[in-house]
């Protein structure tokens, strides 16, 4: 999808070609890219897109943010593993659908 | 305390809603670009919650529903291929081309990666250098600065095993051809929140002025949505057309501005095929030529494709606007999640897809009668 998640950064490092970070989302962690945010620091929140920084955002906004995206049922989805997106796509022959309500 | 944001949630919603009621005098027609927003508005009944002549036109905002689907053969023919490694997102898995899909070429022996970030095919290109990889870059600005970022990597690390097959497409071009076209009722624009964390709002206020048409740059949760749709009937009733920022916790006027210099170093605009509507022109981006040799369309030379769309698909018609999904004579019967014919029932971003999995089997005449009801109930 085209949303981006909000998450923690809990740790950065660099190997001098590109900043990374450990970012919690609500609990699934990824490594994330922060050189299109500068001015992220550790303990900041920011929203990612398939595993960049876009923007960083206060707290509040990040947890209601994650609470809305929860409840609409996208953040599996956007967070999936490798395993899970291809067991998503094995469990539903022919069919993509995000909530796993069409019963078919 | 989940309860309670649930509950307020609740209020402000239906606050909001009792003003859109209020305000509106007459019927207006508003588009979404955006597949996330979409599939927003239609699994959280926001377009139920509007007043009867309110009416939500969904535009071609889901960038897989748009890829031509000689690019999607193309994506399968390279994937089909021994010693390549292919890499996508793991929505494109069940994307129809002509005879196949991604998921169905793994099945058969083809070495297929879901990655979480095109740099995940970095990786892969150098942890494999006896192997081609190829990432499916497709999507809309947002998606964009993580493709630059990996193909400038992959150039300074002078990976010469690591390729992108690039469909973006940009949504202010996408805009400007909705409005241009003949027939158009579009009236008001919702702009996608995260493209414009990426690129800013600088580029529509001469589409606003050239239309006169107001545009709200807007979020995607129910909230959001909502406001977004408020202000711009607020603004139509007020026979404005400005471009408004409803999403200013995340998005700024010139939007991030490393990502914006990266994409000018590795993409240059083009002219793209957009699937059911036709070439919009300067409404992409390809690699530019210093980075064109990391283009997988010029690595592999694919040949030999015959590429069908089904007769019975009106997916063209869905992402200009034209039809609802359900008004499709093969939405639900031959087409269905289980069994799509065009992205915009396989696609997660896809109205179809949205409109099938919420329970949108209503006609308009429906739409509009169940929308009437809540009209009547708000001013009583």
């Amino acid at each position: 999808m085209c949303l981006a998640i909000p998450g923690k950064v809990e740790a950065i490092s660099s190997d001098g070609l590109i900043r990374m970070g450990r970012v919690n989302f609500g609990g699934v962690v990824k490594n994330v890219c922060l050189d299109y945010v500068p001015e992220v620091e550790v303990g900041d929140y920011t929203i990612v897109h398939v595993g960049f920084a876009l923007s960083k955002i206060d707290e509040a906004t990040a947890q209601q943010t994650l609470a809305d995206f929860r409840a609409m049922g996208v953040l599996d989805e956007e967070l999936a593993s490798e395993e899970e997106a291809f067991a998503r796509a094995a469990q539903r022959p022919q069919s993509n659908c995000p909530d796993g309500s069409c019963e078919n | 305390m989940k309860y309670l944001t649930e509950f307020r949630n609740g209020e402000i919603a239906r606050t909001i809603a009792r003003e859109i009621h209020q305000v509106t005098t007459q019927p207006w027609k508003i588009m979404e670009v955006c597949g996330g927003q979409t599939h927003s508005i239609i699994k959280n009944g926001i377009d139920q919650m509007l007043p009867a002549g309110i009416e939500m036109v969904h535009g071609p905002g889901c960038p897989v529903c748009v890829t031509p689907l000689e690019l999607i053969d193309k994506a399968l023919a390279i994937a089909e291929r021994p010693g390549v490694i292919f890499c996508s997102f793991g929505d494109m898995l069940r994307v129809p081309g002509t005879d196949s899909d991604l998921f169905q070429v793994k099945g058969g022996g083809g070495d297929v990666r879901v990655v979480y970030s095109p740099l995940d095919a970095v990786e892969l290109a150098v942890k494999n250098p006896d192997k081609q990889v190829v990432f499916f870059g497709v999507g809309f600005e947002t998606t964009a600065p993580a493709n630059a970022m990996s193909v400038h990597l992959a150039k300074r690390r002078g990976l010469t095993n690591f390729s992108v097959l690039v469909s973006h497409v940009l949504v202010p071009p996408a805009i400007a051809a909705i409005m241009s076209s003949p027939g158009n009722q579009v009236q008001g624009f919702l702009a996608a929140g995260h493209v414009c964390s990426v690129m800013g709002y600088w580029e529509y206020p001469p589409i606003a002025e050239k239309f006169h048409v107001p545009i709200v740059v807007t979020g995607f949760e129910p909230l959001d949505l909502l406001d977004g749709i408020r202000r711009t009937v607020i603004q139509l009733e007020a026979g404005q057309h400005e471009v408004e920022n409803a999403y200013g916790r995340v998005v700024t006027f010139d939007g991030n501005r490393p990502a914006r210099k990266l994409l000018s170093e590795v993409f240059e605009v083009t002219d793209r095929a957009w699937r059911g509507i036709g070439v919009i022109p300067k409404s992409g981006w390809r690699l530019n030529a210093d980075h064109r040799e990391f283009d997988a369309e010029l690595r592999f030379e694919i040949t030999g494709i015959h590429t069908q769309e089904s007769p019975l698909c009106h997916s063209g018609d869905v992402l200009r606007g034209a039809i609802k999904p359900a008004q499709c004579p093969a939405f639900g019967k031959e087409c269905t999640p289980r069994h799509p014919l065009g992205a915009t029932m396989v696609s997660s971003e896809g109205a179809c897809a949205a409109y099938y999995n919420y329970g949108r089997f209503l006609s308009a005449e429906q739409l509009a009668g169940a929308g009437k009801a809540m009209s009547e109930a708000a001013h009583a």
